[in-house]
């Protein structure tokens, strides 16, 4: 625990050096300049784009249709995961279904979207649904099926209904596995939704470095690359101090246990 | 009337070849209200199986179970079971004042005073200063204190207690045992207790059943005359407990 709270400074060294690395490369090769520009003319692109506005507007686009396809995978994930996980004979009833679906790459599915959905917002969603509804879904119901029996007898002992067992014994009891199976959500959500935006949007980070690199404005694309970079890891930090809060006493037990 | 009547218990599983055995053969007892009566019996008797019987947790095959008059179908309001497993059955997100405030929500005791009254059931059981800790910070005779606040908690009128001590070292368990029994002696709940150590029984109990191997059947009857409150050396080091505790034995191994 404390290891994790420590301040890397070798990694950040590493990272700063790797960007020098970078930059002094790029400028000692001009040939290599139109593919790979200095990190600083990257940085200038990206200040001017910022306050000139069109990087902070295909922001918010990706932003709101992460956030939207996102929430909607964690629910329908979640729930549908302990429904499964609940109830065996619904389970096996979809179970061959799932293990056909789930191993194809996700964004095979686009072109079946933009079909029916055409280039819109709901596409993006849809696609992102699709794909990130798999880890919470198999995460939950992994985290169902894997639940102390003794616990659910004690929820009965007690005289709780099948509602306050799912609610107070069920739920938290899952919520390591569901919590695993958000996070790696995290990151598929945002593959797709970029992936969505570069093949179908006319808006959006995904859409924005495509058409900078198609009018050969590699600083520009470099500029929107960072943002969805940083974008990235800013969501899955947010979530890491999230879950550290929430599942104290998970971490708490599984360092007991390692120790 | 007594608070609980087993009336033709018995149960029987199918096995993976089609064959069934039986677990439980035809038990009859009563239970009178705040008794402390005891079950014991060769390891493997079917003890687990009778108990989440009578707790409603299993259907009998034949026979049942009264309550306070009532059959039992499902768990009933009144009684609670205590596993022998505390470190399966805490629930590992809740504090141990978390835990204990289950059991009285469970009751339907809303937040007003509940913390204070789960408070004064940690100090009861011996955990003042533990309140914030998690069950898998405690040692296993601390963990089963807390699931046994967490059962009383709920202020059964039954507590049924499934060998909750054989998993804890000799010396705590003597230490539990007499925590034990200053609790039934405070809040006169009626305790039926499941062991296979004879002399825990006997240093437990007003009455003992003696149970047969599977499929388990009630082979004898014991009064246990000591007075209360017992002591773990003068109660032990009396000539009629080895007395007892033979006989049970004979009884057992025959």
């Amino acid at each position: 625990m404390e290891e994790r709270n420590k301040f890397n400074w070798a990694g950040w060294l590493s990272f700063g050096f790797l960007l020098l690395l970078w930059e002094l490369g790029s400028r000692s090769v001009p040939k290599l300049q139109l593919f790979i520009p200095p990190v600083s003319q990257v940085s200038t692109a990206l200040a001017q784009l910022t306050v000139a506005g069109p990087i902070a507007e295909h922001f918010t686009i990706t932003v709101s249709r992460f956030a939207a396809g996102y929430f909607l995978s964690a629910a329908l994930g979640v729930s549908l995961g302990i429904i499964l996980g609940y109830f065996r004979s619904l389970h096996s009833l979809v179970e061959i279904l799932i293990e056909v679906l789930r191993p194809m790459p996700s964004v095979a599915i686009i072109p079946v979207a933009v079909l029916m959905l055409g280039i819109g917002d709901s596409m993006i969603v849809a696609v992102t649904v699709y794909a990130t509804v798999w880890p919470i879904l198999i995460n939950t119901l992994d985290g169902v099926r894997h639940i102390e029996e003794m616990l659910i007898q004690t929820g009965r002992t007690f005289g709780l209904s099948q509602r306050k067992i799912l609610w107070q014994v069920i739920l938290p009891a899952a919520s390591p596995y569901i919590g695993t199976g958000l996070r790696i959500g995290l990151s598929i959500a945002l593959i797709l939704v970029t992936t969505a935006e570069m093949v179908a949007g006319s808006k959006g980070l995904g859409f924005f470095i495509l058409d900078e690199e198609r009018s050969m404005n590699s600083s520009n694309m470099y500029a929107g690359i960072l943002v969805v970079a940083v974008l990235g890891y800013i969501i899955n930090r947010l979530f890491l101090l999230l879950e550290a809060k929430i599942m104290k006493w998970h971490h708490g037990m599984m360092t007991r246990q390692t120790a | 009337m007594p608070i609980l009547e087993v009336q033709g218990l018995s149960k029987s599983y199918r096995q993976a070849g089609g064959e069934t055995t039986a677990a439980i053969g035809n038990i009859s007892c009563a239970v009178h209200a705040g008794e402390f009566v005891s079950f014991v019996g060769p390891s493997g008797c079917g003890k687990t199986t009778l108990l989440m019987s009578i707790a409603g947790l299993l259907a009998p095959s034949a026979g049942r179970v009264v309550v306070k008059g009532k059959e039992v179908a499902g768990p009933p309001p009144n009684l609670v079971l205590l596993f022998q497993e505390y470190n399966k059955s805490l629930f590992a997100w809740r504090s141990v004042l978390g835990n204990v405030r289950f059991g009285l929500e469970a009751r339907g005791q809303r937040a007003t005073g509940a913390r204070e009254k789960a408070r004064s059931l940690v100090e009861l059981v011996g955990l003042t200063g533990f309140e914030n800790h998690y069950p898998w910070e405690l040692s296993g005779g601390m963990q089963q204190r807390v699931a046994i606040a967490r059962a009383l908690a709920y202020e059964p009128e039954v507590l049924l207690m499934d060998e909750p001590f054989g998993s804890l070292d000799a010396l705590t368990r003597l230490e539990l045992e007499d925590a034990l029994l200053n609790l039934w002696a405070e809040l006169k709940t009626t305790i039926l207790f499941i062991t296979h150590d004879i002399e825990e029984a006997i240093y437990l109990s007003d009455r003992i059943w003696v149970l047969s191997r599977r499929p388990s059947k009630i082979i004898d009857e014991i009064n246990i005359p000591f007075a209360r409150p017992r002591n773990q050396l003068t109660t032990r080091a009396d000539g009629h407990f080895m007395e007892i505790r033979n006989d049970i034995y004979r009884k057992i191994s025959n």
